[in-house]
């Protein structure tokens, strides 16, 4: 951007004498001071654009070389259990035979479980903070509340569902007469649903509060009640937007690790029903990464973790580009 | 009949108003819970003893958590160390070039990286550092969640400098200044809340952080200072210990979430009252 | 004292492929307010921000030709050599916001690093207030924000901030167009005491203004240099019809 240094210009004195300078003194050395720093700065300047381009590249190469780990390290396993591996029913390390299903079905019902629990609530919350009540002290404590919920740790979750919400489970479980076990998919569903309730209320909320007021003045207009404005125009014209928000909501719901596997019980069984305990990707990674003796184990679970890794960056992905689009309109 | 299909309509929009109240508010009552057996749970663990001593072995009653708070504090400082100068140089990359290619790239691993979860960072941390170092360290932990805070650094640093008005770049370059001193001395100064309450939400973010730490840092029943061996630390301590059938370390780890819990929240509600305070006026 | 200080020869500038400048050769002579004017897109602030090379910071921005600062050409000198020479004054006041008065006006050393003794700040953030007539104003509250002074006096502080580092010109991007009629008269009445020590070039898309304040006036049109003439010549006697249409109003 910047042409190359006129590297002739400090053996040239400023000889410009037709002006009429009055704070000569002074003047003539900051002048001179100024010069020389000059130099030490040009240089110091090609350093600093090129120790940002510098750090631009890692980025890039930290993300590639995350992807490239996660491939080359599963290779052994891909290779050994190939594409079957994916709808395999058995994992049974001992015998060397590695089948995902019983994880991939634990980490879809856990997830889209705690999605289906939490939309209801998400969306409450974005309508009520960006339509009924956008501003006031009780919206901004409610905002900033339902902000922190995202910010406690999740093994803190994990902790308060295991002495709190499996015996509140449990207790229900034997009501309706199934096994009486308390951990669970429906326990790690439960605790999972609180946690991502944040993601999709406040992308919620900020897509809401973008509809074009003019819109529900029209609508108002002719006659339309709160409910039907909400309905018939605000609803559809952030379709895009809330369904962002959920897609982010269940990225962050695959991937949430130590609650889940504080409370789903941890067997590599296929679970029978929503109440049996199972397995999810993320949790069956935490439980036996480090007990993984044999490469092919190993190699196996970090195939667990590429498929991981594709399917929430995927699914980021999708919900990144529908927000920036939306936001673009 | 026109007025009462009114009514009805009228009825049915209170109904779903009075619902989304009640929904909404009904979000919080699970964190509010949590706060709460949380508080009661654990207050009563803490003291002196319990902040300065090492966990007993099990079937001895006391102990503390010593070598875990330490141990968090020494991980988050050398994680923030790695993170927060790098993350702060890319966000300025980013917000300074926009429409180059490199940026675009660049832009589009950091969301990449804030979707990745954190347990595949600890796989990758694994591979990386503790398999040629050879054995589990709180460096390799240090590192896997200096990535976690990448993506939140580098994004509030590039929102925040992307918002500060051209006049003020302009106003540098034309006093002769370099760019390294335009960037350093005007648009980060300018923009310094925006770019702390980003670092201070990183850091919150990674201080309750167990995944990445399962396999790399590893957790110690010990005190230790040494970054190249296994270091304990609050969340790995609650997990192990909140998983152990023992009622003593349950008690620890009640202790021990609370306190993580009033570190976590702390740092989050003063994030948000400080960076009020330090916006510069433009 | 009629020599040449900075000089355009065949300059022209883009943005991507839109040709903004065309071929302008100008000579612009030492301690005096030249003013340059057109109507709204005709290339005046493209051609003022490339005399001190703020032109290219914009991205895709490029430029060809020669711009003589004493002879020497500025396209071949390093940007930082050529901004500390020529200083420039924007449309919008735009102190620092995060800078006290004081360190606003001492800015161009202090961000750059530049030591200097407390006695030398003083006397140079003394003389560049007294000399933008902002001293008397301000002389109690030098600690405060700049941005807590009122768009003129905010202005004035710009134009103190470029004075401390003893340029030789002085660029104005139409410096009053932010500001009331009153600000406006003082930045003013500012010109013709700052000509004594600097080469003025102002940006104005205000005639009156041309008139009011400028010895030499240039009238850019299409990214042309149309006319270039003694102020007075120019208003009274165009040579030029585009210049003549300009000035009765026929075209805005």
């Amino acid at each position: 951007m910047e042409s190359s240094v006129d590297t002739n210009l400090a053996t040239r004195p400023n000889d410009n004498l037709g002006r009429v300078v009055s704070l000569k003194p002074e003047g003539t050395v900051s002048t001179t001071k100024r010069i020389k720093r000059s130099f030490r700065q040009i240089r110091a300047e090609k350093v600093f654009r090129r120790t940002l381009i510098i750090v631009a590249l890692v980025m890039v190469a930290l993300v590639l070389g995350i992807m490239l780990t996660l491939v080359y390290e599963s290779t052994l396993s891909i290779k050994s259990s190939g594409i079957g591996y994916l709808w395999g029913k058995t994992w049974d390390p001992v015998r060397d035979i590695f089948g995902a299903y019983p994880f991939i079905l634990g980490t879809l019902l856990t997830s889209f479980l705690a999605l289906f629990i939490s939309i209801p609530f998400s969306f409450a919350v974005a309508v009520f903070l960006g339509e009924y009540y956008p501003e006031g002290w009780f919206s901004n404590l409610l905002k900033n509340t339902v902000e922190l919920i995202a910010a406690v740790p999740s093994v803190i979750y994990g902790f308060w569902a295991l002495a709190v919400l499996v015996p509140i489970v449990r207790s229900f479980e034997s009501k309706i007469g199934v096994e009486p076990v308390g951990l669970g998919i429906f326990s790690s569903a439960l605790i999972l649903a609180v946690m991502i309730i944040p993601y999709a209320a406040s992308l919620g909320r900020s897509m809401i509060h973008m509809v074009p007021s003019n819109l529900k003045e029209a609508a108002y207009s002719l006659g339309a009640t709160r409910w039907e404005v909400i309905r018939a125009v605000i609803f559809p014209y952030t379709k895009s937007g809330l369904f962002a928000g959920v897609l982010l909501s269940l990225g962050r719901a695959l991937g949430e690790t130590m609650a889940v596997t504080m409370v789903i019980g941890n067997t590599s069984l296929i679970p029978k029903s929503i109440f049996a305990p199972g397995n999810t990707m993320a949790s069956v990674i935490a439980n036996e990464f480090t007990e993984a003796d044999h490469p092919v184990y190993l190699s196996a679970l970090i195939e667990l973790g590429l498929v991981l890794f594709l399917v929430t960056v995927v699914i980021n992905m999708i919900g990144k580009k529908m927000v920036s689009r939306f936001t673009n309109e | 009949m026109a007025s009462n299909h009114v009514k009805y309509r009228i009825g049915k929009s209170t109904f779903f108003k009075g619902l989304t109240i009640l929904l909404a508010c009904a979000c919080v009552v699970p964190l509010i819970f949590i706060l709460i057996y949380i508080l009661q749970a654990g207050l009563t663990k803490i003291n002196w003893h319990f902040l300065t001593n090492l966990p007993k072995p099990v079937g001895e009653t006391g102990g503390g958590i010593a070598n875990a708070l330490l141990g968090s504090m020494i991980i988050i400082l050398v994680a923030s160390v790695i993170a927060i100068p790098f993350g702060i140089l890319c966000g300025i990359y980013l917000s300074e070039n926009k429409k180059s290619k490199l940026a675009y790239w660049s832009r589009l691993c950091v969301d990449i990286l804030q979707g990745v979860p954190s347990i595949v960072i600890g796989i990758v941390a694994y591979f990386w550092l503790v398999k040629p170092m050879g054995g589990f360290s709180a460096l390799s932990g240090s590192a896997a969640l200096a990535i976690m805070m990448l993506p939140i650094i580098i994004r509030s640093t590039e929102e925040t400098l992307k918002l500060l008005p051209d006049s003020l770049r302009e106003a540098g370059f034309a006093l002769g200044l370099p760019f390294h001193r335009v960037v350093l001395k005007v648009i980060v100064p300018c923009g310094i809340s925006g770019i702390l309450s980003g670092v201070m939400l990183s850091v919150a973010r990674i201080a309750g952080e167990t995944a990445p730490l399962l396999f790399t840092a590893f957790g110690n029943p010990y005190l230790s200072f040494n970054l190249l061996k296994p270091m304990q630390s609050l969340p790995l301590l609650i997990f192990n210990y909140a998983t152990s059938p023992y009622n003593d370390w349950h008690d620890l780890a009640w202790g021990a979430s609370c306190i993580l819990l009033i570190w976590v929240l702390a740092l989050n509600i003063f994030t948000k009252l400080m960076t009020r305070k330090w916006k510069v006026q433009l | 004292m009629e020599s040449t200080i900075v000089k355009s020869v065949d300059y022209n500038a883009y943005f991507g492929d839109n040709h903004v400048v065309k071929n302008v050769n100008i000579d612009i002579p030492r301690n005096n307010v030249i003013a340059v004017m057109g109507p709204s897109g005709c290339g005046k602030t493209t051609f003022l921000r490339g005399i001190n090379r703020m032109h290219e910071l914009i991205p895709g921005a490029t430029a060809k030709g020669q711009i003589l600062l004493n002879g020497e050409d500025v396209m071949e000198m390093h940007p930082i050599f050529v901004r500390l020479k020529i200083g420039m004054v924007f449309q919008r006041p735009n102190p620092f916001p995060n800078l006290s008065i004081y360190d606003n006006v001492i800015a161009g050393y202090k961000l750059n690093g530049i030591k200097l003794p407390k006695a030398e700040k003083d006397k140079i953030v003394e003389h560049s207030l007294t000399r933008v007539a902002l001293w008397k104003e301000v002389k109690d509250s030098l600690t405060k924000k700049g941005s807590f002074l009122s768009g003129g006096q905010q202005q004035r502080l710009c134009i103190a901030r470029a004075v401390a580092m003893e340029p030789e010109v002085l660029l104005f991007d139409e410096p009053t167009s932010a500001l009331d009629p009153i600000s406006t008269s003082t930045v003013e009445e500012l010109f013709h005491e700052l000509k004594k020590n600097y080469t003025l070039i102002i940006v104005t898309h205000n005639m009156q203004q041309a008139a009011r304040v400028s010895d030499k006036t240039a009238f850019f049109y299409m990214g042309e240099l149309v006319e270039y003439d003694e102020t007075k010549q120019m208003f009274t006697n165009p040579k030029d019809t585009r210049t003549q249409n300009y000035i009765t109003g026929r075209f805005s």
